[in-house]
């Protein structure tokens, strides 16, 4: 539509089988818990009420419909609603898009959806998974009726954008050492301490060239964190 | 070159190629106004994006659209000040979402919904009426062939037919007699339109073995349907069971050859691609004939009352079966044929729209 291209990344077999899995799980819940909640009206039910007369093979039948109900459309019912995502897609990152990275439509959906009758044949989806490893676009057979694709989700990238353009906005560094600034708090935690005070003290002198390299050494690993906030909250640090 | 106007300064730095570390500084100094001009408009649109309604007025979804193409515009010149940035990295996934928010089909109302029962369902079934006549074909030759076999080889019908359905037909009665006994007719409704759906929707999806699925599909259906005929026929219940079928029969085997050839279609696609490639072909083929997979639902949902409801009822007579069969079987066919809903006139647009 702008003529400006951009690449999205594909989910590979694990992103796709993580999802699946917690999906599962979410409407294996669903479905046990209809299936006890109306197992347990039925008994309170079927002893107060001595009018009810219906065979208790009914009354199983009528717990375990709804259950199945919940089992079977979870997949195509949360997908038209939530626009290509669901639970589990949004846990593992993922989420469904056209070829053209737009948001499917009902009828994409719906086939990618009726297609997995055939994905998850002869069991555990043992064809969607091979076709998954064999196409250069990590799609099951569903996908490729639907024309969809599963990609990595990243708009909570997004949220970054944000972040980083209001500490430019207010340190007045260069958007590089914002960046570099910005990525060692969001790992300080994550990083070997002597590492990320080497770090630190590299791209504190790198902001204020004319702090000498020896007060520079003489701070502790805490102070060398505030002194990192303090220059991406205001554009200067307390020496 | 000035914070006023960064794009300006982007191209120009661009132009000269920032290769001494003075033009480095510009270019740092140059980003850094860009972003700092950006970076309140970026905040505004994060918020905007959390909060966007489900329906937008004209009014809305233009500032959506001109929000995204200032997002094209940003992202160019975050690419060429700051190439390989987080920064940039973000932009692309919030140009990215804008993109997805914007390119989208449209919303499935009642009208569309008509359109799809009214015109789209008919012209489907229209272009695969050659391949359901065949099928339908398949299933009578396999039904034949499934009668023939039960005929000269009785023990076979222990293939299709479950050891409780032929100890009854042994016992001189229909497996199906008793049938309301056991669930009421809405759960035998449901149960029997629910498996038939999965057995359409399967035709279909099997389709894509080179249609053979399909036929497969079809062959299996006519050949246990010619079974259990010949199987009933020896011990003379035959009429019992046509009386059985009769009312939701005729229908259930239609759609059977219709969903199947629908994945025939599915199969022609690969081995004879209509589009440059066969995954292009394959999506297109899956995008037009699973409309009449709608149909095969709707008309499966009918059978599945009827089965449920007439069908195991013994008061309802043989002509009262004939009749709702028959004319269950033409509702079909004047739908699919396009001539039950009528079409309106084409109008002519109004001047100046």
């Amino acid at each position: 539509m702008t003529g400006v291209d951009v690449a999205l990344d594909i989910a590979g077999v694990g992103s796709r089988s993580y999802a699946f899995i917690i999906d599962w799980h979410i409407r294996l819940l669903l479905a046990l818990g209809w299936f006890c909640s109306g197992w347990l009206l039925i008994k309170a039910f079927g002893v107060a009420l001595p009018s009810m007369t219906a065979p208790p093979r009914v009354l199983g039948v009528a717990a375990v419909a709804p259950a199945i109900g919940i089992y079977l459309l979870y997949h195509p019912v949360l997908e038209l609603v939530l626009r290509g995502r669901t639970p589990g897609k949004r846990r593992a990152g993922v989420r469904i898009v056209t070829r053209q990275g737009g948001t499917p439509g009902t009828a994409a959906l719906l086939i990618r959806n009726i297609f997995r009758l055939l994905d998850s044949l002869p069991f555990f989806y043992l064809l969607g998974l091979g076709s998954c490893l064999i196409t250069e676009q990590r799609v099951r057979i569903g996908d490729l009726a639907a024309g969809t694709l599963l990609v990595i989700d990243s708009e909570s990238a997004a949220k970054t954008l944000a972040q980083l353009g209001s500490m430019v906005a207010h340190s007045g560094l260069p958007p590089v050492l914002v960046e570099l600034m910005h990525d060692l708090l969001e790992r300080w935690a994550a990083l070997d301490i002597a590492r990320r005070d080497e770090l630190a003290r590299s791209i504190l002198a790198r902001a204020d060239p004319s702090t000498p390299t020896a007060q520079l050494e003489g701070l502790t690993d805490t102070e060398l964190a505030r002194r990192l906030r303090q220059w991406l909250d205001s554009g200067r640090a307390d020496r | 070159m000035n914070a006023a106007d960064p794009d300006a300064a982007a191209g120009s730095v661009t132009a000269a190629g920032p290769t001494t570390a003075a033009s480095t500084s510009t270019a740092a100094r140059t980003a850094s106004a860009w972003m700092t001009s950006r970076a309140q408009l970026w905040s505004e649109w994060l918020a905007q994006s959390a909060a966007r309604p489900r329906q937008l007025d004209v009014e809305t979804a233009q500032r959506y659209i001109e929000r995204y193409r200032a997002l094209a515009r940003d992202l160019v010149t975050a690419r060429r000040l700051l190439p390989g940035s987080r920064a940039t990295a973000a932009l692309e996934a919030m140009y990215v979402g804008a993109h997805a928010g914007i390119d989208r089909s449209e919303r499935q109302t009642g009208a569309s919904l008509l359109r799809l029962l009214r015109d789209d369902i008919p012209v489907v079934v229209g272009s695969l009426r050659p391949t359901i006549l065949w099928l339908g074909l398949l299933l009578f030759a396999a039904a034949a062939a499934g009668s023939w076999l039960v005929t000269v080889y009785p023990e076979l019908i222990a293939l299709v037919a479950s050891p409780k359905m032929i100890d009854a037909v042994e016992h001189g009665r229909l497996w199906t007699e008793g049938m309301l006994n056991i669930a009421p007719a809405s759960i035998v409704s449901v149960r029997i339109l629910s498996n038939n759906i999965v057995v359409s929707l399967f035709a279909f999806c099997a389709g894509i073995f080179f249609g053979l699925g399909a036929f497969y599909i079809v062959a299996v259906n006519g050949l246990m349907l010619g079974a259990l005929f010949a199987f009933t026929h020896q011990f003379g219940l035959d009429g019992e069971l046509l009386k059985f079928t009769l009312a939701h029969g005729p229908v259930e085997l239609s759609v059977i050859c219709i969903s199947a050839a629908a994945g025939t279609a599915l199969g022609e696609s690969l081995i004879r691609p209509s589009a440059p490639t066969r995954r292009e072909s394959f999506q297109q083929a899956a995008g037009r004939v699973a409309r009449v997979l709608v149909a095969c639902a709707l008309l499966l949902i009918g059978c599945g009352l009827i089965e449920g409801f007439v069908s195991p009822d013994p008061g309802v007579s043989l002509a009262t079966r004939a009749i709702i069969g028959l004319g269950y079987w033409l509702l079909m066919l004047l739908w699919l044929g396009g001539r039950l809903f009528p079409r309106r006139p084409m109008r002519a647009a109004p001047q100046g729209s």
